[in-house]
This record gives C-alpha cells, structure tokens and sequence, in this order.
C-alpha cells in the first residue's frame, strides 16, 4: 500500500530488531537513542516500533490512527500506523512479519522521532514477553518514551477528586452504562473509568460535564457554545430539559431566568476585566463646599452627577495618564477627549451615557445633556469612554469598590457625604461633610502615586468647587 | 443500515450512488443552472424579436417562423400550438421534480409540447426535502464550525466572541431558500410555456393517462410519450416508529423544529453524514447506527477513512457499526428514544440506546404507487420500475413498452437530483429522433459537510474489479491540499485529492476528493470523464494560481501516462 496521503513521498518503513544494529533504511533516518545493548542476546524476535523521522524537519510525530491493533498479525509492507508530521500524514509501514504485541503510544499522543511507539513480536507465544518487556521498559526507562509527559498530567487528577464519586454505589442499572458520544470521548482522553462513574445527565446519563468532574477538570469558560439556543430554545419539545450550565446542585422549585442581551453583555465585560491587573486607592473628601455649591445651581437645573462628573474631568485634564488606556499590555494609549462615562442603574441592568469631552463644556450644558444621553444609552448607542463614575452615594453606601471595565484605565466609586467628627492640627474638633472615593485602576498604566496624585487634585476642586461653574 | 438496504434495493445500479438523499446533496448545481439556461434563451427570444421589428405582445409568442430562430419556433410551438399528431401533448411527464423540470426545459428546447403533472409540489425532494434546504442548514453549521474553532480564528489572528445561533433564524433560512428555489422552478416552467397540471398522474394505458384528486373529476389525457419521474421518499425500516418529533426522517429534521442534545442517525451514508455536521455544529451529541462494518459505506475506502477522520474522530460523535436498529420507540412518558440494536448478521441482541432523538437516514424508497403500472403490465421490482440503459420500460415479460420512460429515483439507477435531470434529457434526445445513452459514471456526486466529499466514476476496489475483468493495470495517484497554496490561505489544508486511471490510455476511471470545496472541484474530472478527454490532454490545461484548482491540476500532472501518442497539437492562435 502506498503512503496514504502524499504519492509523492516514498512510503516508509520503520522497526528495527533489538539484537541487531539498527539498519538505515534509504528514506528513512532513525534516530535510536539506546544506551547500550540491555538484552545481550536475545533469540526471540521481539522489535520496536519507533516513530519514524518523516521529514528533515520533524522532531516528533503525532500517532494519527493504529491501522492494526493489538494482537493483529503483520505481514511485511503492511501498513500498521498513520503518523502526522509537521508536513502530511502518513501510513507507516512494517519490515517484518510480526504480531502487533503491544502498542505504547495511543491515538492522538506525540511521541518524539526514535521513540517507540509498539512493540512487534514475531510469534504469539513473546506477545507476553513482549508486553512485559513493553510495560518495564516504559516504565524504568523514561527518557525514550516522552509521552509519558502527556499522561502523567492528567493521571493523578483523575484518582484524586474520584473517591468521592467511587464512594457512590454502581450505576442503578447494573451492567448498563450510558454515555453521551462526547463524554465516553473525554473519559478515553483522561483516562477516567466511566463505568464507575455516576450521571447527572437527563435520564441518569453520562454527560461531559460529569467525566470532566471525575477528572478534576473545571469546564473551560468557553463551554458555552451549546448553550446560546437558550433564549429560543422555548419551543423545544419538553422532553428535552434545559441544559444545566454548570455543576451547582439543582435546588428544587428555583427557576432559571435567562440574561438578557445587556445582560449578557456585563457578564462579557465582567469576565474580560479579570484579565486586567487592578488597585485600589481611597481618599477622603470633605464635601461641604460641594454641597453649598450644589444648593446654588440646583435651580438651574444641574444635577449632582453632572457636578462630579466635571470636577473628575477637570482632575483628569492635570493628569492624563488616569485618562489613559492600557490597549495592548505594551503601551499607553492617551486619549485627547475627556468622556466619562456614568453608570446608572435601570431596571434589570446597568448603562453608562457619556459625557463627551467633559472637561470642555460647562457644568450648565453638561446637565442639559445628562437627560437626553441617559435616553440615548438605553437605546444601546455606545459611546467611546475613557472613565467611569459610579456614584452609591444616594443610598446611604459609604464606600465602594468598582469593577475596572475593560478598555478604560480607571473608575471612581463614589460614596455618600455624610457628617463627620474631624480633629485639626490645632486639636479643635468640627463636624463636616466627609465623602470616601475609591479609585480601581489598571496598574499596568497608573501606578499608585498617579492615582493619589489625581485624587489630590480632585479633592482641591471639591474643596474648592468654585471653579467648576466658570 | 443504509447502504445494506441500497444494497438489496438496487443491485443492478452503482452501489457507491444508490443512497439517494445524496440526491439531496448534489442540489444546487442541478436547480441553478435549469434558470440560468431559460435566462438565456429568453434573451435569444428578445433578439429575434428585434431583428423582426414586428410588435409583440407576449414575451414568448411567435415573433418569426424563420427557421434560423429554431430555438424559439420551439418555444412558440411548445406554447400553445397544437401538436401535429392526434395526441394531446407530445410529451407529458409525471413528478415535477428536478429530473422533470430538467426533461420538461429540454423538450420545450426540442420543440415539444410539453406538459408537467404534479401531485405535491414543485421541485420535488431535491427542492423542497432534501438538496435545498439542506444546504442553508450545512451553510450554517459551516460558519458555525468557523467560528466556534477559536484555534482556527486566532490562526488566521481573528477574535470571535462565543458564536451564538437563533434556531428559528436558521429554519426560517431553509424554509426561505427552499420557497425561493421553488418559485424559479415554477416560473422557468411557466416562462417556457410548460403545462402544469395539478393532480395524481396515472397510466391508463399506451400513450393514455390521467391526473386530478382521483375519483371521476379526473382529467384524461393523451401523449406521444410518457416519463415517469415520481422520485423517491424516505426509507423506514420495519420496527421503527416515526412519530415526527423525537423519532425523524430527513423531511422532519430540515424543519429544524429542535436541536436535540443527543441524536442518533441511523444510516451513515450521504445524508446521515451531512445531517451529523449540521447537529454537531449547533451543540448536539450525535451517535451512528450503521449495518455494516464500517462508517461511510460507498465512498471510497481511502477517502472515506481520512474523512473518518476529519469528520468523525474529533467530533461529539460515536458510532455503533455491523449492527441494526430493529427497534426505535419514540420519546414518551418521560422516557428518552430507546433503540433496540441486533448484530447485523447473526441478528443477535447488541444492546440499547438511548437516546434524546433518531434521525432515520436509511436510504429512500421509490415512489411509484398509484401510478397504474399494471395497466400496462410493469411490475415494480421493490417498488422500482424497471428500465433499459435508455430509461425505456420494461414490462414485465421483459419486452419494452413503447412511449414510456422513467427516470430518477423512481428507476433507482442513480438516485441523485443532478441524475434524474440528465436522464430526463436522454430521454426527450431519443424522442425527438436522436439516439443517447448516458453515461452514468460521468455523474458527479458530493456530500456536503465540512470539508466536503466528492467523487465521480470508480472507487478503487471497483476499478480493480473492472481492471481483474479486462486485463489491464489500475494506476492511482493522490495530491494533498496541504500542498495548496489557497488551501493554505485559507487554513484548510486538510485532504486529498486521489485520480484512479489507466496508465495505457490515459482514461479516467474516478476521481475522488476530499477537502475545501470539493464539491465544486470535482468538475473537471467529470466533464472529463464524459468528453472522455484524456490525462495527457489534461495536463496541458492551464490553472489559475493560487487557486484551489491546482489541486486538480497536481493530480493530472502527477499521473504517469505511458502512452502520449494521443495528445492533441495545441493550435496557436
């Protein structure tokens, strides 16, 4: 049989005996890392399978599929492995008639070229000789047989967390296992003893999820894929239940009320965030000042948001690397706008309308917009933001942690102003309106001193609101 | 199951194309180009039309009995000019599906009149079953595939967030391409001035048939020739219940009504393999019962390991083989779909599986009830008529019946949509007064997963079994699309190309390809196949680079022809 995938390839032919020197073959380079001869003679004809060195390139090879299996006779030319190599993938071929003894590299495991990948022995009565010698060699000898790295990862983790799932009594209907295709697929890959498992599935069965937890493995976040049919999923027949997203107990009578897309969307943003290195650094503010001035042009329609909203952009102009962006890991991006976005709160969800170039229009303007960009960010018109306020303060919270969203360098969790018992230099006590803010930032871009150094200048322009008006 | 059953059914056809949803797969180049071509001769209608600068009124009417114009004295007669003999038409065919639509656009281009009955809908299988929608549902599940392989995306440097599907949007898609289709079918019909009546057509006798509901309203009719293109419907073995909702033939499951969790598709031929894409893109576990020993009966044995394993290996998919299903009850009571397995050959108990749901992809059954086939003594041999190489009818003393013809599914010879067209157009070329027999192994065959499978002519072990007979030497040569440079481009290099032919001659006797756009690919063996242009002339012809196309071009050049003695000059112009 010719090479399976490249006519152009001559075929290659692999297995050298253990008695005799390794032979080159023409188109063939072996790489035979043996330390000497172990067995100094030995009459039985018992041969190992390495994997070949299919191209000058290649430095190990993937076993794509045994042709032959265990205890399979052999007869010279045959092919007995596909073998995928940096280039093509390949049918492999046997010198000598033989029984395939033993196979030490499964389907799907690399192997580096020399290394051996079965064990060929020349009649039945060495198969054991040769499984033996298979096991031992394998096992004493580590260096040739790299796969080992790939078992011995998962190995331990599956006996591990096991007992407590062993602990449980044979499946209720004895001698009849039932797992789904992709769940006996994964018990294959990390070797777990499905037959011991027991389902959580739909009718008792298997499910991935369940051979993942026998093998100590936390789903991947992207298992999701099957479940976006969900929010349409209503029509489905009920004799299919909803899919359980994860391993949480089912507690009976809850029900399961699916995100909506804005909801979806916190949760991406949410997610994403964890991947960015964030502090945080509080500062308290007295607010007294703030508060007159708020009484002031309340009348004239300017909100509480729009107050610190300004006083934040005016802080940031002095410090634009708290405007800044962390885009790649590598760089800062300065932003020449100022747009900060608020967060506010809506039934079932969360937006933030930007204020666009907050630091340019004045306090007046930038209240008269306040109302029309809270409309227009429910109607899911995004805007490019570089800081986020978030403001708890009018329900009593004092003080609070914000999560960084993706894509901004920092946000200020604001609290409320309340009044507090102060002690000056002097030892004189007085009572003012004290709020906490608390600044999350990526510290990639903004290190702690940039951070108190905007909040010390935020704090200056609450103190002295003033200029906020101008 | 499948193929054992294609097996018994069809003995005297080509095994590997027996399995007739692949009529299913082979859609799109059958329906298109059927528009495409009465585009065009409606443009020639509209020249004429000029040339006489006489007014007319109707699109298609008369414009010049000039005899230069032959094509549109065709149209014209076909449209409404009484016929010469004393018959009502002078050809009427029976199912209006993608092999009558193809005779009927034929034989209005050979200037018969030509009428069409249908007794269900326009396009039959192909457009409303199988081919078609089945198509939007694998263009889905393809991007699907495309964008849940987050290795492949950040190979090509593209971020894709989870990949999410609306299933309504994806049915309403099918449903959409089948009306669209089905509608062009009718027009181009309607276009060309082709009959269309409305009803169950039955023979009555020589040259004599009716149609209508049944009862007395029918209507009798008269035509000098007669093709029975009745199609097929799906195949269900005895023992398994379909109930339409958990327990499915391939007309439920291109609905889309659900994406079951965990279904089980009986039959692993072309359908059963393309319906496993489609499920296993959108979320769901799917297992294989299939009769025989092996996955993907009828391909050949080589393509079909290396799809094996593109398609089935590293998917949420497992498979049961050598085994039957000679029982499937449907979900109910709370209890999931049971299948009861028994060993193929000793019929001895395998065990059950359970299931969400089945899909029962075994094959499809000839369509040929009611037909009235014994008032002209043709008995059905399992529910196929039987015909000659020239689709002309055999009765069942053997002897032929005269004016009559079948084709497509009904004959079981090929049971694909592009097929059925093709015989169709043999046929309406003998009765207009040439003769034709067409070669089978020149039609092309493809099933559509991802990456897709094609192949027309032999497979290996029948070439050499051709080859044993005749005395002479099967030569094969393979070329990967890892040596691609689209391929590449693309990050597909996954799949073969493999040309089986006779290094004496230079004859081509299959091509089989698995990869990116086989499907498309397979052409230009095919058209060789039915030139019969040979390798060496072949390996002259110019491909444009980089294209996948040269996946092809490698394989004719890599083929060793030992004689050149036939090679046609190349004429400079």
């Amino acid at each position: 049989m010719a090479s399976l995938l490249q006519s152009r390839t001559p075929s290659l032919s692999f297995s050298s005996s253990l008695c005799s020197t390794p032979v080159i073959r023409p188109s063939v380079s072996f790489l035979k890392p043996r330390s000497g001869p172990r067995i100094p003679v030995v009459r039985a004809k018992i041969r190992e399978i390495f994997m070949p060195a299919l191209s000058s390139t290649m430095t190990e090879g993937k076993i794509v599929s045994w042709i032959k299996s265990e205890g399979d006779v052999l007869s010279k030319g045959e092919s007995v492995v596909v073998v995928e190599s940096d280039k093509a993938d390949m049918d492999v071929e046997t010198f000598y008639d033989g029984i395939l003894a033993a196979i030490v590299i499964n389907e799907g495991e690399t192997a580096p070229v020399g290394a051996a990948i079965g064990i060929l022995a020349e009649t039945e009565g060495e198969i054991a000789e040769a499984k033996a010698k298979a096991t031992s060699q394998f096992s004493s000898a580590p260096a040739p047989s790299a796969p080992k790295v790939e078992e011995s990862s998962p190995a331990p983790k599956v006996d591990a967390p096991s007992p407590p799932v062993d602990a449980a009594p044979a499946p209720s209907t004895p001698g009849k296992v039932v797992a789904t295709p992709y769940a006996k697929k994964l018990a294959k890959q990390y070797k777990v003893d499905i037959g011991k498992l027991v389902g959580t599935g739909p009718f008792g069965r298997i499910t991935p999820e369940d051979v993942e937890k026998a093998a100590g493995i936390t789903p991947a976040p992207k298992s999701n894929v099957a479940a976006p049919a969900a929010p349409v999923a209503s029509s489905a027949p009920a004799s299919v239940p909803s899919k359980a997203p994860s391993n949480f107990p089912e507690i009976p009578g809850s029900t399961v009320v699916p995100f909506t897309t804005m909801q979806a969307a916190v949760t991406k943003n949410m997610l994403e965030s964890l991947s960015v290195p964030t502090f945080r650094v509080g500062y308290p503010i007295a607010t007294d000042a703030l508060d007159a001035l708020y009484e002031k042009v309340k009348p004239k329609g300017v909100t509480m948001t729009a107050l610190l909203a300004k006083a934040a952009a005016v802080a940031l102009a002095q410090h634009p690397v708290v405007n800044a962006t962390c885009k790649d890991g590598k760089s800062f991006t300065y932003n020449s706008n100022i747009n900060i976005a608020v967060a506010v709160a809506i039934n079932g969800g969360l937006i933030t309308p930007v204020l666009q170039d907050a630091d340019k229009l004045d306090l007046y303007l930038l209240s008269q917009k306040w109302k029309e960009l809270v409309e227009k960010a429910r109607a899911k018109q995004l805007q490019p933001r570089t800081f986020t306020l978030s403001n708890l303060g009018m329900f009593g919270v004092d003080r609070f942690d914000a999560i960084l969203p993706p894509g901004q360098g920092a946000i200020m969790a604001v609290g409320a102003s309340k009044p507090t018992v102060l002690a000056d230099k002097d030892g004189f006590f007085s009572i003012k309106n004290k709020m906490l803010v608390n600044v999350t930032a990526d510290h990639r871009i903004i290190y702690g001193a940039d951070l108190a150094a905007f909040l010390q200048t935020f704090s200056k322009i609450i103190e002295n609101p003033e200029s906020l008006t101008m | 199951m499948q193929s054992a059953i294609s097996l018994s059914l069809s003995s005297p056809s080509t095994i590997a194309r027996s399995d007739c949803t692949a009529a299913a797969a082979a859609n799109s180049y059958i329906c298109t180009p059927r528009s495409l071509r009465f585009c065009g001769l409606r443009r020639e209608a509209f020249k004429s039309k000029s040339f006489n600068s006489l007014s007319v009124s109707t699109r298609l009417l008369p414009c010049s009995r000039n005899s230069s114009f032959k094509k549109v004295c065709a149209a014209l007669q076909s449209n409404g000019a009484p016929s010469k003999g004393e018959f009502d038409y002078d050809l009427v065919i029976i199912g209006a599906g993608v092999g009558g639509h193809g005779a009927a656009l034929h034989a209005v281009e050979k200037g018969l009149k030509t009428a069409i009955i249908e007794g269900d809908v326009v396009g039959g299988t192909c457009v409303n079953r199988g081919c078609v929608p089945s198509k939007a549902l694998l263009a889905v599940s393809g991007r699907m595939r495309e964008l849940q392989n987050e290795h492949h995306m950040r190979s090509f440097g593209l971020q894709v967030a989870a990949a999410g599907y609306d299933k309504q949007g994806v049915a309403d898609h099918a449903n959409n391409l089948a009306s669209k289709i089905r509608s062009n079918l009718t027009n181009s019909m309607k276009a060309l001035g082709v009959d269309i009546l409305t009803g169950t057509g039955t023979i009555l006798g020589p040259q004599k048939l009716k149609f209508g509901k049944g009862g007395s309203g029918d209507t009798i009719i008269t035509a000098k020739d007669i093709i029975i293109a009745t199609g097929s419907v799906p195949l269900v073995p005895k023992g398994i219940e379909v109930d339409g909702k958990s327990v499915i033939t391939s007309d439920h499951a291109l609905k889309l009504e659900f994406v079951p969790e965990w279904i089980a598709i009986v039959g692993s031929g072309y359908i059963g393999l393309e319906f496993s894409d489609v499920y296993t893109a959108l979320g769901s576990e799917v297992t294989f019962i299939e009769a025989l020993d092996q996955l993907m009966p009828g391909f050949d044995p080589e393509i079909g390991k290396l799809a094996q394993r593109v398609l089935i290996n590293p998917r949420k998919i497992d498979h049961h083989t050598g085994v039957f299903a000679s029982k499937i009850t449907p979900a109910k009571d709370g209890n999931p779909v049971i299948i009861e397995l028994i060993d193929a050959k000793t019929k001895e108990p395998k065990g059950t599986v359970e299931v969400n749901a089945a899909l029962i992809a075994t094959g499809r059954a000839p369509f040929t009830q009611g037909l009235g086939l014994e008032n002209i003594n043709v008995q059905t041999q399992r529910g196929f008529v039987p015909v000659d190489e020239r689709m002309r009818v055999i009765d069942s003393t053997g002897k032929l019946v005269p004016h009559l013809y079948c084709i497509g599914d009904a004959n079981g010879k090929m049971m694909l949509a592009h097929a059925a067209s093709a015989q169709g157009i043999s046929v309406v070329e003998q009765v207009s007064g040439k003769d034709h027999v067409l070669n089978h192994l020149s039609i092309p065959a493809a099933c559509f997963t991802h990456p897709e499978i094609s192949m027309v002519g032999l497979t290996e072990p029948q070439a050499r079994e051709k080859a044993e007979k005749e005395g002479f030497e099967v030569s094969i040569t393979k070329t990967s699309f890892k040596a691609n440079t689209k391929a590449l481009a693309e990050n597909e290099g996954e799949g073969i190309a493999k040309l089986i032919y006779r290094a004496d001659t230079g004859e081509i006797l299959g091509v089989h390809i698995f990869g990116l756009h086989a499907a498309d690919l397979i052409h230009e063996a095919s058209n060789a196949i039915a030139m019969g242009t040979r390798i060496q002339e072949l390996k002259f012809a110019v491909h444009a680079h980089p294209t996948l196309s040269e996946v092809l071009d490698e394989l004719f050049k890599s083929a060793k022809v030992v004689s050149s003695s036939h090679v046609a000059q190349p004429v400079a112009v």
